[in-house]
């Protein structure tokens, strides 16, 4: 195998730029934000890099790479990149910086005082961009592994950054929101981990290389449990209905930083691992499954809709949408046809950025009114008209405005699922219809009505924060009219999953003849 | 033992040939060990604690450098010669009994360092004169004398001596005094705690009574055994199963006997009773000592009395392990959630180690040997430190062990309480630490004949988990108390062992592979 140090080189960047920043001295907060800055847009304009020689036409997975980590395991550090994770692997990238830029004096009481969030405890910034450069490192390299030990790996140690960031960093039931996320994903990665080994066993290939595995599960009852080890997993991870509960307290108790990474990106890794482990690795699982997980999502789209909307805590709110929004995505992977696996990949990159975006702008305001709760706001577009106008383009990009790039990606999934489903496509539909409600109602509670009290003296976005969301949004804005270029890149990747799972699309696509991939 | 009656009876005795060189690091700890008592005598007491620390350590470290240049050897010692085939081959000097017995003197190193950590506490963890009378006045000028009953090093050299035979023997006579030779040190050792003495005799005492009554299960099933097999050699009852006409009966119930002696000594559920009271009585640094070295010695034993002795009954065994193995994950894992002591919780972390340790040894391969030996390994290091790290955090009146008194410890030593939470998530397995690697070959080990008790083992290690994290909350995430312990500063001895212990966690989570080929190339038995 040719060897291409490219992806090694992004993942390594963000995992230097921590250790740096942890081995500054205390006290140098200032270093430490632009250090950590410094990094995090390297990575991202590497990224960009690499996402524009990747070759759309090319072979599944470029820039692969493999070296030997525990050769008695059969283990590599095996990297590559298909366009699933390439997309993923940009989305986060471009999350990083704009985390750190809204969170760039949330822990600071002095120089900020009205950004800094609830109690002013004494809390390190130092630590905080620490833990954010290494849990992108851990991030990306999660989206890069081709080798499912060294996925586990990533999958698991991802936890720890995120766990400290949630309980050091986060609001006033931090602990008991920190030790649940995390007992819950560890739950599930060892599940997974039981499968990880299963399938190393089972399989005899004495290789945990995710290329060499793909067709070698042994059919049967074993690959179904295999597959529910990782499927528990990504489940927890997604969170896909029942295994949500997590999700808003976690969300909820994060800072704002961390609650757009967790949703925004690490939610992702569950979706992204039914799609690039479960489909692939365990075909006759996979449909045996399908109708079970397909009910799951709906479920889901509307019953944490209709959460979402009797919610008065902004986070949780936001945090109940997007196990609706995952419900959706998963509706896209399990339909098995092209435009439901396209869509869901590219709603997994859109979510990022407008959940990403809701998240940062719910931070904002909530460090100006020091509240949660949106009943104590109100009217606050008429002192914040920035911030509320963000905030309405963040939601409606949630509620898949037509326009917004959210948009392509429901409408291709509600298309692909309709192809094979036709009833659940329908009840998925109405699930738009109560993303208007909680969105709006939400907008309309907060910033809209008669300007209260506590909002009078609120400071509209200063020119760090719009620079932090506004590239979130433009880039919403951009692939809602232009899609293309992410389709070109997801397209091909969908398919070869497709026909890992040995589906083909029941009514092909216009231009047939570049439907391959069928078996 | 008609064998030993007409031995003795005969007039013409020949020596047995032992090969010297490949029993030399039992030799040398035994020598330093002896030497220790002499020093006890001769040197005056200024230079004494010095003096006995030098012999330990050279001591360890000669022996550990024998088992080195020894490392490929295969030879069971002593050869048969005349009419002394009884004690012939009755110790197997082969891979995994070198591999293990480098294990112990390396975690002993460790810990002999951690012993004679006198900075933290007024003269040292190990108290001025252990026969004083709890209560009374004397006692009461112990807390404050900066004597240090300095026999605890010898004790410790007669115990490692005892470990280093335990796992070699292939001779279960030799191997129930070598379980009695590392016993009873550990027996007073864990009587020599500086601070509540009461608790510590409590402690020695009680682990005194039951490890007597252990050792006598040992020797009713030996009995039992010699009784089905007319030998006590591993291999020759190994061979009777295959020729003997006597009833299975005292087969299993012999090796059922023999089996509790030795799962008592591995603190495996349901014989663990006494575990987490000694551990918690004991001065920190003899239980660090206790839960490693003790732990790499008695599972070195059931590796060779199960592989060797008894590899084809293992459809009779297995169902036991596999029993012993599910209540040693449970009861460590669900009793560690209900603890509010750190010292507790690492002692039921200790136990449901030991089940993880067990789940290896359902499936008799070269694979599951290398595995538990690597878990031993990473496991004696991790909890070493662990345990170590107790010692640091300290209230006027001793070690701050309870749970509640850690709150915030993150926000006044920030060095301490990452230390410990690497060594934490180590325990929980999380991956990038020696836990998660040692867990992972275990598992892959076992998952073929044992796929659901592997299942189970992950499920017990995600409870688990939820004690070790919950010191890392604490640590963190909660408001310091109002009178803060006092994080003392570890000299350079507790330093050294401290780190070491650290290093070697991350180092074998990073980069495994020497020591797994080492294990996987020294997974062979002779004898």
């Amino acid at each position: 195998m040719t060897h291409s140090y490219a992806l090694l080189a992004l993942v390594l960047i963000p995992l230097v730029g921590s250790l740096i920043v942890f081995a500054l001295p205390r006290g140098q907060a200032a270093a430490a934000k632009q250090v950590s800055l410094v990094f995090s847009l390297a990575a991202l304009v590497y990224a960009i890099v690499l996402a524009a020689r990747f070759k759309t036409g090319g072979p599944r997975f470029q820039y692969g790479t493999s070296w030997t980590w525990i050769r008695d395991f059969g283990v590599h550090i095996a990297l590559g990149v298909d366009g699933i994770a390439l997309v993923l692997l940009l989305m986060s990238a471009v999350l990083v910086p704009a985390v750190m830029l809204a969170s760039w004096n949330a822990l600071d009481s002095r120089a900020g005082a009205e950004e800094a969030v609830e109690a002013p405890r004494r809390r390190s910034a130092k630590t905080f961009f620490a833990l954010l450069l290494l849990l992108e490192f851990f991030m990306l390299g999660v989206f890069t592994a081709t080798d499912v030990f060294l996925f586990y790996v990533f999958f698991e140690a991802m936890l720890v950054p995120m766990y400290f960031i949630i309980g050091s960093f986060g609001g006033p039931r931090r602990q008991y929101a920190a030790m649940k996320f995390f007992l819950y994903s560890l739950v599930g990665g060892l599940l997974m981990l039981a499968s990880v080994i299963g399938l190393y066993v089972t399989t005899g290939s004495r290789t945990f290389a995710i290329t060499q595995l793909i067709g070698h599960v042994p059919g049967g009852a074993t690959q179904k449990w295999l597959f529910l080890g990782f499927f528990i997993a990504f489940a927890i991870k997604a969170p896909l209905v029942p295994f949500h509960t997590w999700l808003p307290d976690a969300g909820a108790e994060a800072p704002a930083g961390g609650a757009a990474l967790l949703v925004g990106v690490l939610d992702k890794v569950g979706t992204f691992g039914f799609i690039r482990y479960c489909l692939p690795l365990f075909p006759q699982a996979s449909r045996y499954f399908a109708p079970l997980v397909l009910i799951l999502s709906v479920i889901g789209i509307l019953y944490a809709a209709f959460l979402a909307i009797g919610q008065r805590d902004m986070k949780r709110l936001v945090a109940y949408t997007s196990v609706a929004h995952f419900g959706f995505i998963g509706l896209g992977i399990f339909a098995f046809t092209t435009q439901g696996g396209t869509g869901a990949v590219l709603y997994m990159v859109n979510h990022g950025l407008s959940t990403g975006a809701l998240f940062l702008l719910l931070g904002l305001l909530i460090a100006r009114g020091k509240s949660r709760n949106v009943n104590d706001y109100g009217g606050t577009a008429k002192v914040t008209p920035v911030l509320a106008g963000l905030f309405l383009m963040a939601g409606l990009s949630s509620l898949a405005l037509p326009g917004m790039s959210t948009f392509v990606s429901e409408f291709l999934v509600l298309v692909g699922a309709f192809t094979r489903h036709k009833a659940l496509a329908i009840i998925a539909t109405t699930g738009i219809i109560l993303a208007a409600i909680y969105v709006l109602y939400l907008y309309q509670r907060a910033f809209q009505g008669t300007v209260r009290e506590r909002v009078t003296k609120f400071r509209d976005l200063n020119p760090r924060e719009v620079l932090a969301v506004a590239p979130l949004i433009a880039l919403i804005l951009f692939f809602g009219i232009y899609p293309k270029p992410l389709l070109n890149i997801i397209n091909p990747a969908v398919k070869a999953t497709l026909s890992d799972v040995h589906q083909q699309d029941p009514i092909p696509p216009l231009n047939a003849t570049v439907a391959g991939g069928s078996k | 033992m008609t064998h030993l009656l007409l031995a003795a009876g005969n007039t013409a005795v020949s020596t047995p040939s032992v090969s010297y060189h490949a029993l030399a690091p039992i030799f040398i700890v035994l020598g330093a060990a002896m030497l220790g008592v002499l020093v006890e005598a001769a040197v005056p007491r200024a230079e004494r604690f010095t003096v006995q620390l030098m012999v330990t350590i050279v001591g360890l470290v000669a022996a550990l450098v024998v088992v080195g240049l020894l490392h490929g050897t295969r030879t069971t010692t002593p050869s048969p010669t005349g009419n002394d085939a009884f004690f012939a081959g009755s110790l197997s000097i082969d891979g995994v009994g070198l591999f293990l017995q480098g294990t112990v003197l390396a975690l002993a190193l460790v810990a002999a360092l951690l012993v004679s950590e006198r900075s933290v506490d007024v003269g040292s963890p190990i108290v001025a004169s252990a026969a004083v009378v709890v209560g009374s006045a004397d006692d009461r000028r112990l807390t404050t004398a900066d004597r240090v009953q300095t026999e605890v090093f010898p004790l410790m050299l007669f115990a490692v001596s005892g470990m280093l035979i335990f796992p070699i023997a292939n001779n279960l006579i030799l191997m129930f005094v070598a379980l009695e030779v590392l016993s009873l040190p550990l027996y007073l050792m864990a009587g020599l705690a500086r601070r509540r003495r009461l608790l510590s005799q409590e402690a020695s005492l009680k682990y005194f009574l039951l490890g007597a009554f252990a050792s006598a299960f040992f020797l009713y099933g030996l009995a039992l055994l010699y009784g089905y097999a007319d030998t006590v050699d591993l291999p020759g009852i190994f061979t009777a199963q295959q020729t003997s006409g006597k009833s299975d009966v005292l087969l299993y119930t012999g090796l059922a006997l023999l089996l509790v002696g030795l799962l008592f000594k591995a603190s495996v559920a349901p014989f663990h009773n006494w575990t987490v009271d000694v551990y918690v009585g004991a001065p920190t640094p003899v239980t660090a000592f206790m839960a490693s070295c003790t732990k790499v010695a008695a599972f070195g034993a059931i590796l060779r009395v199960l592989f060797v002795g008894f590899s084809s009954a293992e459809w009779n065994w297995r169902p036991v392990i596999w029993a012993v193995a599910i209540a040693s994950m449970v009861v460590g894992a669900v009793l560690g959630l209900t603890q509010t002591d750190i010292k507790r919780i690492l002692a039921y972390s200790s136990i449901a180690h030991a089940g993880f340790i067990l789940v290896g040894m359902v499936a008799i391969t070269k694979q599951s040997t290398a595995s538990v030996m690597f878990y031993v390994l990473t496991y004696g290091f991790t909890t070493l430190a662990a345990f170590g790290m107790l010692m640091l955090v300290r209230d006027p009146d001793g070690e701050a062990t309870q749970l509640a008194r850690w709150s915030g410890l993150a926000r006044k030593s920030p060095v301490v309480a990452t230390v410990m939470t690497v060594l934490l998530l180590s325990m929980a397995g999380i991956p990038l630490t020696s836990g998660f690697t040692g867990k992972f070959y275990v598992f892959r080990a076992a998952w073929d004949t044992a796929g659901p008790l592997v299942v189970i083992a992950l499920l017990s290690s995600a409870v688990a988990a939820f004690f070790y994290l919950r010191i890392v909350v604490m640590m963190f995430f909660a408001e310091p108390p109002v009178d803060s312990p006092t994080i003392a500063i570890p000299g350079w001895a507790a330093s050294v062992a401290l780190t070491v212990g650290v290093v070697v966690t991350i180092v074998l989570g990073v980069f495994p592979q020497p020591v797994i080929d080492l294990a996987s190339k020294a997974s062979y038995f002779t004898g």
